[in-house]
C-alpha cells in the first residue's frame, strides 16, 4: 500500500477512475510550467532532494589540516490541496449518474496547479526555492494593461534573450487576466493579437494561473528543470458517514540553470 | 471453468488489469482462429465451403482488429511503437527498432509514471496545446 492510502477509502475502482480522470482534465489546462520547462522524473516518493552539484565549504572541519565541505541539495516541496466529496454523490456515480458534483475536486485542482505555477515562476522563500522570474538576470519589462503594446514588450524580451545568446523558440507564461485581454484583442486590421505574439515568440502562450504578469522563457531546453518526486496524485485522508476527505498532492522542485534564459514581465 | 489468462492471483489484480487480460486472451483466440481458417482454406477445394470460411475469416479479422485497438488505447506506448511499424512499406525490423527507440525516449522525456505508482501520470506537458 502506498502512502496515499487509497485502498482504505470507501471508493470503488470505478470511483477512483472517475476522480483521477476528472483531476487530469482539470489540471492539464492549468499546469502552465510543465508546458514550458524541462521535466525530470517522476523519481518516486523517496526522492527528497535535487542534486545541485555544488558544495559548501565548512569552516569547522573535524580535524587539523582537514578541508571539509558539504554537498548542497535542494529539498523538494510537498504541496497538498485538501477537499471533501459527498459519499452520496459518489454512490450516484456508481449508479450511472452523469452529473456528479465534483466541484470541490475541481477547485482543489485549480489551487494546486496555481501553486505549482507560482512556485516555478516566483519561488517559495520558506523552502529555499527560487522562481524563474525571481532569479532572472534580465531587466524586467512591465507588462501594463494596454494590450496593444504587448507585441513591443514581447519583442523586446525576445531581443534581450537573443542578445544574451539564448536561442529560441520562446514561450510566454501569461496570467489569466493578461491571457484574457490578449484573446479578446485584435490589432488594427483585425489581426488577432494572440497570433501576432506567437509569431514573435516562435512558441506558445500558456494560460498560467499563479503567474503575476508574464514571463518569457526560452524553450531550447537545459535552462529550467522541474524535478518531480511523485507526480500529482490523489490521496485519502479519512471519511465519515457523509463525506470522504481527500487531497491532491504535488511533490517537486524547480532548478534554474540559466538565469539569463527568462525575462520577467510584471503586471 | 479455468482462468488461464491470469498469471497473478486474480483477486490481487485491479479491475483494469483483469479486463486487459481478458482482451489479450481474446486477441490470441482471434489470431488462432485466423490461422485455423487459413490452414483449412489451404486444402479446401469446394467453392461453397471456401466462400463460407472466407466470410467467417473476415469476421475474425474484424474481431482481431477491434481487440488490438482496444489494447492499444489502454497502453499508449504500445500504440505509439505500433504506429511506427504497421501499414508501412520497407524493412519491418528496421521500423521496429526505430519506432521503439523513438517512442521510449519520448516516453521517458514525458515523465512516465513509475511502475506501481498511483499518480495521475501527467508528467511533462511540453508540446501540448495551450
Amino acid at each position: 500500500m502506498s502512502h496515499l492510502l487509497r485502498e482504505q477509502a470507501p471508493i470503488t475502482e470505478s470511483g477512483w477512475r472517475l476522480l483521477d480522470e476528472e483531476a487530469r482534465e482539470r489540471l492539464t489546462p492549468a499546469l502552465a510550467a510543465r508546458k514550458l520547462v524541462d521535466f525530470s522524473g517522476p523519481h518516486g516518493w523517496e526522492h527528497s532532494a535535487t542534486n545541485l552539484g555544488r558544495v559548501k565549504e565548512l569552516d569547522d572541519a573535524p580535524g587539523d589540516d582537514i578541508a571539509a565541505s558539504q554537498r548542497r541539495v535542494l529539498g523538494l516541496v510537498e504541496l497538498r490541496a485538501h477537499f471533501s466529496l459527498s459519499r452520496a454523490e459518489l454512490d450516484d456515480a456508481e449508479r450511472g449518474a452523469q452529473d456528479v458534483d465534483l466541484g470541490t475536486l475541481d477547485a482543489a485542482a485549480h489551487r494546486i496547479a496555481t501553486a505549482e505555477n507560482a512556485t516555478v515562476f516566483h519561488g517559495v522563500n520558506a523552502a529555499g526555492i527560487e522562481g524563474i522570474a525571481e532569479v532572472s538576470t534580465n531587466e524586467k519589462i512591465t507588462l501594463g494593461e494596454d494590450c496593444e503594446v504587448y507585441p513591443r514588450h514581447v519583442a523586446k524580451s525576445v531581443d534581450a534573450l537573443r542578445s544574451a545568446g539564448i536561442d529560441g523558440p520562446y514561450g510566454l507564461a501569461l496570467s489569466p487576466e493578461g491571457h484574457t485581454h490578449v484573446l479578446e484583442t485584435a490589432e488594427h486590421g483585425g489581426y488577432p493579437l494572440m497570433q501576432h505574439l506567437q509569431e514573435i515568440l516562435g512558441g506558445p502562450i500558456v494560460w498560467a494561473p499563479g503567474v503575476e504578469g508574464g514571463v518569457v522563457v526560452s524553450l531550447r531546453g537545459g535552462d529550467f528543470l522541474f524535478d518531480s518526486g511523485e507526480d500529482l496524485s490523489i490521496g485519502y485522508e479519512g471519511h465519515d458517514a457523509n463525506a470522504v476527505q481527500l487531497y491532491l498532492e504535488d511533490f517537486f522542485s524547480i532548478r534554474v540553470a540559466t538565469p539569463e534564459a527568462a525575462v520577467p514581465l510584471p503586471a | 471453468m479455468g482462468f488461464d489468462q491470469y498469471h497473478e492471483p486474480p483477486a490481487e489484480l485491479p479491475e483494469d488489469a483483469r479486463t486487459f487480460a481478458r482482451m489479450s486472451a481474446n486477441l490470441i483466440e482471434e489470431a488462432e482462429a485466423i490461422d485455423w481458417y487459413e490452414q483449412r482454406l489451404a486444402i479446401e477445394r469446394d467453392p461453397a465451403a471456401r466462400a463460407i470460411m472466407l466470410d467467417a475469416e473476415g469476421e475474425e479479422f474484424k474481431h482481431f482488429s477491434m481487440n488490438l485497438e482496444f489494447l492499444f488505447r489502454r497502453l499508449p506506448l504500445w500504440r505509439e511503437i505500433a504506429q511506427g511499424i504497421l501499414f508501412q512499406d520497407g524493412d519491418i525490423v528496421e521500423h521496429g527498432e526505430e519506432s521503439e527507440e523513438e517512442a521510449t525516449e519520448e516516453e521517458a522525456a514525458k515523465g512516465a509514471p513509475l511502475a506501481g505508482s498511483e499518480s495521475l501520470g501527467i508528467g511533462s506537458l511540453r508540446g501540448s496545446m495551450t
